[in-house]
């Protein structure tokens, strides 16, 4: 188990550092020159245009720039926004609790409706499971920018349930705001974890172990809680975490189509503008959640399942 | 199990097997009336998808216009023939670049192994840390925004997930024994894997590259709707569901709801065709 810790461990620096030049030297490889967002399309004196070459270390060698950037961005130090002229760093931490919000709803919706809709279905044939399986299978291939622009056209424009824009402040303000995005964003992983969950209900069910267990006059209800609900959960809990770990990339997309001015429509908005050490900083973060995330899944997993260790410790 | 039993579960595997069929022949239909289309889109338009005459602006369907028009008084259905275009050669493009690399990658993997393999495998695995839709908007702050820099960058996102699928068949196959006797015959590496092992995988392949159609054309619409993508005027799906949220909030949908239905028809009809393809193969 500790062998197995370490080594995933291992693997997270190890990707966290390449993803972290990756996103640098992309970046850095863009055509254009950087100080062209600053001035605006105006013409600046030579001696300026040195200034802030200066300013921002753009001469310097590009694996000496890297380990700038690195060692900086390690302390929380994300450089200047160019085209906004502010810290990256306070952009990110101003727009990262309603992203964060969203996604953490978005999760909540998917872990109670999806999980719920997917051992009802596995525990029951017949009519249930069929509905569940349509509705499951369009879900699953409704988009999260098609789900937003449906939901607000409906709960929000015509039945006017929910405002159609912006983020709202507050507690209650905040929620009454985030329901329709969090539901276009939970939409297609929902159907996906019901799916899973269904499928590893229905593979449970069906084991020799369980069988034995009800024919020995068990209470169902006990066979369903330590024998087929435990041993599901290992796929479900994977699946789950996944789908849940891809939104935080995704929440760009519903935070544009609802204007929540959150760090995806930051991102998106600075990429546009070629507002690279902003693209740079919130890029960093998102790779370093959904890798650190990717790693949490995997060790829960382990944790989960023994088979895992006790095969890693044998290969 | 008795007689009756019997010929009672061939008749309903029969009835199932053809259920099924029917399924796959009308998600097969709606992809090949889409593509057909894609192809020719402009020509089939009853008007010029770009004529805007804001006399027309959120006019519903009339004569000759059977879907009315958008915010700018462009005729609607027009717009979506020919939006059917780059919505479709975009993700065919993305599932032909990622299937090539992800099938070279697997099957070098797989027949070279030890630290080839271990490389390809720590490759692919730093890969996964970047989700599609972060890559291609990355990839649209360096290239500035375009469908083929979107392209590029989902392909290289997809890349992993094809690669590792179709290693561990790749590496099942490499152990037959005909490959090794075809080894012994003196066959070169690249001959047997393009004449048999490649081919051996192929209903696999195929059924993968089903399923990556329709992420690739959800997730392009979506680069294309955060404004990254195809670049309206062009007609494009993803760009009139975006385009036409202004007409979501003063209460027209049409045009957003349109492109959107599009879009999930064609990823609901690619998906059930997929996951039969996957279920043949077993």
């Amino acid at each position: 188990m500790v062998a197995f810790v370490l080594r995933r461990l291992a693997l997270l620096v190890v990707a966290l550092l390449v993803s972290s030049f990756v996103i640098f030297a992309g970046l850095q490889l863009a055509p254009g020159d950087p100080l062209a967002a600053l001035s605006g399309g105006r013409s600046l004196p030579p001696e300026a245009l040195e200034a802030l070459r200066a300013q921002y270390r753009l001469d310097d060698p590009f694996l000496v720039q890297y380990g700038n950037w690195l060692v900086h961005a390690v302390q929380g130090d994300l450089g200047q926004s160019i085209a906004q002229r502010h810290d990256v760093a306070t952009i990110i931490g101003e727009r990262i609790g309603v992203t964060a919000q969203l996604v953490a709803l978005a999760a909540v919706i998917i872990l109670v409706a999806g999980v719920g809709l997917g051992v009802l279905a596995g525990l029951r044939r017949g009519p249930v499971d069929a509905a569940v399986l349509v509705v499951t299978t369009l879900l699953a291939a409704i988009p999260s920018f098609v789900a937003a622009i449906v939901l607000m056209s409906v709960f929000a424009v015509q039945l006017g349930w929910f405002p159609a824009v912006g983020a709202g402040d507050g507690f209650a303000d905040r929620l009454h705001h985030l329901v329709l995005p969090a539901i276009a964003l939970a939409a297609s992983a929902l159907a996906i974890v019901a799916r899973v969950t269904r499928a590893s209900v229905r593979e449970e069910l069906e084991r020799e172990h369980v069988e034995t267990a009800v024919s020995r006059g068990l209470p169902r209800r006990l066979v369903l809680r330590r024998h087929v609900l435990r041993n599901a959960a290992i796929p479900i809990a994977t699946v789950s975490g996944i789908t849940i770990l891809s939104l935080i990339a995704l929440s760009a997309v519903v935070e544009r189509a609802f204007g929540i001015n959150g760090l995806g429509a930051t991102l998106v908005q600075a990429a546009a503008a070629k507002d690279l050490a902003l693209v740079q900083g919130i890029s960093l973060v998102l790779v370093a959640a959904f890798v650190v995330g990717n790693t949490l899944v995997d060790l829960v997993y382990a944790v989960l399942d023994p088979r895992v260790t006790v095969g890693s410790r044998a290969a | 199990m008795s007689a009756d039993a019997v010929v009672r579960t061939a008749r309903s595997r029969r009835a199932r097997l053809a259920a099924g069929d029917v399924v796959a022949w009308i998600c097969g239909g709606i992809i090949a009336l889409a593509v057909l289309v894609a192809i020719l889109g402009p020509l089939l338009a009853p008007h010029d998808p770009n004529a805007a005459d804001l006399n027309d602006q959120f006019v519903g369907p009339v004569a000759g216009h059977p879907l009315g028009f958008d915010a700018q008084g462009r005729d609607l259905l027009s717009r979506l023939l020919a939006g059917a275009r780059t919505s479709m050669l975009g993700p065919t493009a993305v599932v032909v670049l990622a299937m090539a690399a992800g099938v070279l990658a697997a099957v070098t993997a797989a027949w070279r192994g030890g630290w080839v393999d271990a490389a390809l495998g720590t490759v692919m695995d730093v890969l996964f840390s970047f989700p599609g839709i972060l890559l291609a908007i990355l990839a649209s702050a360096v290239f500035g925004p375009s469908l083929w820099a979107a392209v590029i960058a989902l392909s290289i996102a997809y890349t992993p997930y094809v690669a590792r699928v179709l290693r561990s068949a790749a590496v099942r196959e490499r152990a037959q024994e005909y490959i090794a006797a075809a080894e012994v015959q003196g066959a070169s590496a690249v001959a047997i894997c393009a004449r048999h092992l490649v081919p051996n995988v192929a209903p696999l392949i195929v059924a993968q590259a089903t399923l990556l159609f329709g992420y690739a054309m959800v997730d392009l619409a979506a680069i294309s709707f955060l404004g990254l993508g195809v670049q309206p005027p062009q007609a494009d799906w993803g760009v009139m569901v975006s385009t036409g949220k202004a007409g979501v909030l003063q209460g027209y949908p049409a045009e957003s709801l349109a492109a959107g239905l599009c879009i999930v028809v064609v990823v609901v009809a690619v998906n059930l065709l997929g996951e039969r393809l996957g279920e043949r193969r077993r």
